[in-house]
């Protein structure tokens, strides 16, 4: 009787359960962009940076208020000096960062392609990729002459290795079961290099191209270090050595503009060439 | 045009991967390879396509192939092998591209073989938005376009579902009724071999060597009405294996 009542029990706890939803636990862990967001953390911060300077939570001397900054960025537009300083970085950057990675492509390829040009120039190209090229500054003075060479030589050193690696590590990484068929098809060598080896390192030539940019700025401000008397990073050392803060603000803040500016051109190039990827 | 496989053997290092393997492919035949995992079927069909070149024996080709023909032995891979950043034609194309063909040419021939394969709907699509079944009917297109004298199918239809498989099979027996191509076609899958060989050639665990070579007489377009009788026939291809993939099943437990 009891045993009766218990399983009866146990039907009536069965019935009252049935009827639940399953708990939804597979949210989270999702790749999405919100585009709103990163003007508003850029536009809090500097808010709260310029509240900090104006209450004197934060000294003028620690940090000049992005007031500041902003008049002196604005002295420079209408003084007509940005367009100058700008220019001159702007030719520099082009000229270093493009044959930089024009000639680290080809050696990129010239190693992936061949074992003997791997053998021979991968070990060189890891011996020198770690030098800092600040470092050699000097000597490239001497070989480049005191004027643009030195400078556009710092940057084409500084984004030449990079790119050779990410081009090598793109070629190496392309599907083999592809070069097989382009073989089995009776493609000429040629052909292949041309039509499958290459655009499948395209991915990897691309984020190189990322860091390689990236890599170019940074080098700017070393490179405008000797004999220079425009560029943005002459600008900056300038105002450093004079304690302007509020001119060596301006000038970073030009920089990471450029930044943002060459990742968004890199981003669109992805997209156009890209398109193909999943 | 037809070949002849002369005692091919051929090993990795110390291990012997093929065994004596001597073998016809005869015109308008599809000869099916089948045999245990690691048996060296697909290395097998590397060396007839002059992939890779075995450690001894040969591999000949007797009579010329057809004038018209592009490429005489041509793949279809198991991945389908297509070009990611390539559309349908333009992938079609590719194989076309280093044959000296003007541009109103290969038009036509990919025009024909889209026809050929039903694809022309999907001539602009690229790879990541078709199905597996729609990728390798591309690359039989592809295969298709430089005319083949021999085609070397290496598990072509391994990596589909089992409705797709069907269908894809179908299309290969149509094929075969209206153009009788000449085939070599590696699979680990019983039922594609008896449904699709004119000749089974049973492979033995490594090293590979030819444990037997089983006919097929019936026509294939007739296939369907023979149900029973391609089952005994893959009933007695299993019998022929079991033992020789259950050896290879251990061996791989074995290390």
């Amino acid at each position: 009787m009891a045993e009766k009542k218990a399983k009866a029990k146990d039907q009536v706890v069965a019935k009252e359960a049935e009827i639940k939803t399953v708990p939804f636990r597979g949210g989270g862990f999702k790749i999405r962009s919100i585009r709103t967001i990163a003007p508003f953390v850029f536009i809090v911060i500097i808010a709260f940076w310029e509240f900090g300077s104006q209450t004197g939570l934060i000294s003028n001397l620690v940090l000049p208020a992005p007031s500041e900054a902003f008049g002196a960025l604005r002295e420079l537009v209408e003084s007509g000096m940005l367009v100058v300083h700008l220019s001159a970085s702007l030719k520099r950057l082009i000229i270093g960062w493009s044959c930089g990675s024009v000639l680290g492509i080809i050696v990129g390829l010239l190693i992936g392609l061949f074992p003997l040009a791997r053998a021979g120039m991968s070990p060189l190209v890891s011996a020198i990729f770690p030098i800092p090229k600040i470092a050699l500054l000097p000597l490239f003075v001497i070989w480049f002459g005191i004027g643009e060479g030195s400078k556009v030589a710092t940057i084409l050193f500084g984004t030449f290795f990079p790119t050779v690696i990410t081009t090598y590590g793109g070629v190496d990484n392309v599907d083999r079961g592809l070069i097989r068929m382009g073989q089995s098809f009776g493609l000429s060598w040629f052909s292949i290099v041309r039509k499958i080896i290459l655009p499948g390192a395209l991915p990897a030539i691309l984020s190189g191209c990322r860091i390689s940019a990236s890599i170019a700025i940074i080098l700017l401000v070393a490179a405008e270090m000797i004999g220079a008397e425009f560029g943005i990073g002459a600008y900056i050392l300038l105002a450093g050595s004079l304690f302007a803060t509020d001119q060596l603000v301006a000038g970073v803040a030009i920089l990471s503009t450029m930044g943002l500016i060459f990742a968004w051109l890199i981003g669109r190039a992805e997209k156009y060439f890209l398109n193909w990827r999943t | 045009m037809d070949l002849h496989l002369k005692n091919i053997s051929h090993n990795y290092g110390e291990v012997d991967v093929l065994k004596n393997i001597d073998l016809e492919i005869n015109h308008r035949e599809i000869v099916c390879v089948v045999g245990p995992s690691g048996c060296g079927k697909s290395t097998l069909l590397r060396f007839i396509g002059g992939l890779e070149q075995p450690a001894r024996g040969k591999v000949v080709q007797i009579g010329a192939a057809p004038e018209d023909s592009l490429n005489p032995l041509t793949y279809i891979f198991q991945d389908f092998a297509l070009l990611p950043w390539r559309t349908v034609i333009g992938n079609i194309s590719l194989a076309l591209e280093d044959h000296g063909l003007s541009a109103l040419e290969r038009k036509s021939i990919i025009e024909n073989v889209l026809a050929r394969t039903k694809l022309s709907d999907f001539r602009n699509a690229l790879p990541r938005q078709l199905s597996g079944g729609m990728k390798q009917r591309v690359a039989i297109a592809r295969a298709l376009s430089v005319k083949p004298a021999v085609m070397l199918m290496d598990e072509p239809l391994s990596a589909l579902d089992s409705q797709t498989r069907e269908l894809l099979m179908d299309d290969l027996v149509d094929l075969w009724s209206r153009e009788g191509f000449t085939a070599c076609y590696v699979t680990h899958n019983l039922n594609e071999a008896v449904q699709l060989g004119h000749k089974i050639v049973v492979l033995s665990r490594r090293p590979g060597c030819i444990r037997e070579i089983v006919d097929i007489d019936i026509p294939l377009d007739q296939r369907k009405n023979y149900i029973n009788e391609l089952d005994q026939k893959q009933m007695q291809l299993w019998a022929l294996m079991r033992d020789e993939a259950l050896a290879a099943d251990q061996e791989l437990i074995n290390g």
